[in-house]
């Protein structure tokens, strides 16, 4: 059986934060996974600069900041393997991965790595409404892989439901590729992301209806597309109010409610997991980023979506934490290091648009057994 | 209404965040406005400007301050901030015009004599603007600033263009 020192998964902002953190602390003979084709994670999408501090690369494009990683990873010899997903998990950390191989075809392999980093991302939330199946409805992030992944448009008039900021992002960038943003729609009575990313959709014209959500979706456009949307203003109990219709022509719905960690692999190893408001399901695990298995991490939007400067920062408690369990550096040498990377970590996680998560991951740390 | 219910602030909204600049200080020439008025965990900007005229600090999420008498309106933090939230305005343009710089990321990207419709926060049409400068060399990083020329009454108003 194959085995390594370190095996990653997920070739996001938060496996590629551990892989390099890793390597920088001597740990040898690091795999790093993705399923993807190519590695990046969410950042290969994001061609907006991102927020923070220039500790975090603020003002750098997260489709730069990607590519700065790679090269990095790359330098410190980090093996990455893309389009290799890792399928399961058996006994003491057997992964089964389905690696891709050069001719495009996959090959079933075993590995039983020493310390394993858990970086799986997040999970688009669906909602549903009359018409939620027909065609051109479909989620933000497929919206923002077709604009600036691939080029191409999803539709020409689109309407966004959710006011988080992948929906007001994702918004910017549909006019930035020359779609039409209809208008944005939020349950809430308030706009979920940051007023700065608003603005710029207000600027470009673009109405949000916060208390509303869509009714109904009419499919009469060619080949059953979408053709109208109407939507609906709510009470503060959230309930529909009738007469409140508006109705738009449009041909695309984009949907952006929230997303929820991917945790299958996680529960695969008995993990135990626990639930929380701000993310949902998401795994137990200490200051260390372990979890409740021997040798298992976790790190990035697996353990509860933020965003990239904290799943960053999160990898890199990974990678400190499992040079520590190989002995590769001090238990006093992790620590200092641990302490100045929870240092930025807690400023991130301050204002109004962190404290929520703050408390939630005080809460979920709060579960991790003492022994 | 606030910023959280309709996607764009107020005049009372920078006057509480401390960001209005005063009257004596759009007299003496162009300076930037900065409209951040929420607690976001975000600084470039204070790393942008070598004057020392944008003040972040500790926490990361502190709202930014401009000292304004510091500001030389260079427009340097311009295409750094990534919430496209700083502005350059120049009440002092001419007799009759003032200028608003801003970012704009679109295409087809404004040029230099055009005229184009001049927009307020809401994207509603305020006048006819004439496009005196863009700017887009490589330290902006794809983020041209673009200055437009309107009326002096709609300094405080116009923050962009209308998409064509
Ligand atoms: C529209 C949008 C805008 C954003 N803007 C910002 C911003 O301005 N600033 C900011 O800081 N953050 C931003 N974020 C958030 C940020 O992108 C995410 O928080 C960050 O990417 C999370 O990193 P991650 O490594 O945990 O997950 P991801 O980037 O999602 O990476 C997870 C990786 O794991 C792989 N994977 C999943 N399952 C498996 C498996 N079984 N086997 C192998 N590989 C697997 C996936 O293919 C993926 O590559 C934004 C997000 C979105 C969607
Ligand atoms: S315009 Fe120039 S001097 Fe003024 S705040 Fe911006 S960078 Fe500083
Ligand atoms: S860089 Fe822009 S978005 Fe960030 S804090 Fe400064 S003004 Fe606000």
């Amino acid at each position: 059986m194959l085995t390594r020192e370190l095996l990653v998964i997920g070739a996001g902002p938060a496996g590629l934060a551990a892989a390099i953190e890793a390597a920088k602390n001597g740990v040898k003979d690091i795999l790093v996974c993705d399923l993807n084709m190519k590695a990046g994670g969410q950042l290969f999408k994001q061609i907006h600069k991102f927020f923070g501090s220039k500790e975090h690369n603020a003002g750098v494009r997260g489709i730069d900041q990607g590519v700065q990683m790679l090269k990095e990873a790359e330098e410190l010899g980090i093996e990455i393997w893309l389009n290799s997903a890792v399928v399961g998990f058996f006994g003491d950390k057997i992964a089964c991965i389905e690696q891709g191989q050069p001719d495009g075809t996959k090959k079933i392999v075993y590995m039983q790595p020493k310390t394993i980093v858990i970086a799986t991302g997040a999970q688009e939330n669906v909602v549903r409404f009359k018409g939620w199946t027909t065609p051109g409805v479909m989620g933000a992030g497929a919206a923002q892989t077709m604009i600036n992944v691939n080029r191409v448009q999803p539709g020409k008039n689109i309407v966004m439901l959710g006011t988080g900021n992948v929906g007001l992002i994702v918004s910017y960038q549909l006019m930035q590729a020359g779609c039409n943003v209809v208008c944005i729609v939020e349950a809430a009575p308030g706009i979920g992301g940051y007023g700065v990313h608003a603005s710029k959709v207000s600027r470009a014209g673009v109405p949000i209806y916060c208390s509303h959500t869509i009714k109904e979706v009419k499919g009469d456009g060619p080949d059953g597309r979408v053709s109208e949307v109407t939507i609906i203003g709510l009470d503060e109990k959230w309930q529909p109010i009738e007469g409140t219709e508006k109705t738009f022509e449009a041909d695309t719905v984009t949907l952006a409610a929230g997303l929820k960690p991917v945790s299958d692999l996680v529960k695969l190893q008995d993990i135990e997991i626990v639930f929380n408001n701000a993310f949902g399901w998401v795994p137990v695990h200490n200051d260390k980023m372990q979890t409740t298995a021997k040798g298992i991490y976790v790190a990035g939007d697996t353990t509860g979506s933020e965003e990239a400067n904290t799943a960053m920062e999160e990898g890199k408690l990974a990678g400190v934490s499992v040079a520590e369990e190989l002995g590769y550096i001090t238990m006093d040498e992790a620590k200092d290091q641990r302490d100045q990377i929870w240092d930025r970590l807690r400023g991130l996680r301050t204002g109004p648009f962190g404290e929520k998560r703050a408390i939630a991951k005080v809460v979920q740390m709060g579960k991790f057994p003492v022994d | 209404m606030s910023i959280k219910e309709v996607g764009y602030i107020s005049h009372q909204e920078l006057i509480d965040a401390e960001q209005d600049i005063s009257a004596e200080r759009y007299a003496k020439g162009p300076v930037a406005v900065i409209e951040c008025v929420q607690e976001i965990p975000c600084n470039p900007c204070e790393d942008a400007c070598k004057f020392g005229a944008i003040y972040v600090g500790s926490p990361i999420t502190n709202l930014p301050k401009i000292q304004e008498d510091n500001c030389t309106g260079c427009g340097a933090c311009l295409a750094r901030c990534p919430g496209l939230a700083i502005f350059l305005v120049d009440k002092t343009y001419s007799e009759t015009e003032a200028t608003v710089a801003f970012p704009y990321e679109y295409v087809p990207t404004p040029e230099v004599g055009e005229e184009w419709e001049a927009v307020d926060r809401q994207g509603a049409v305020k006048c006819k603007g004439k496009i005196v400068k863009v700017m887009n060399p490589k330290a902006f990083d794809r983020t041209p600033i673009v200055t437009v020329a309107i009326p002096k009454e709609f300094a405080d108003e116009v923050r962009s263009v209308k998409r064509k």
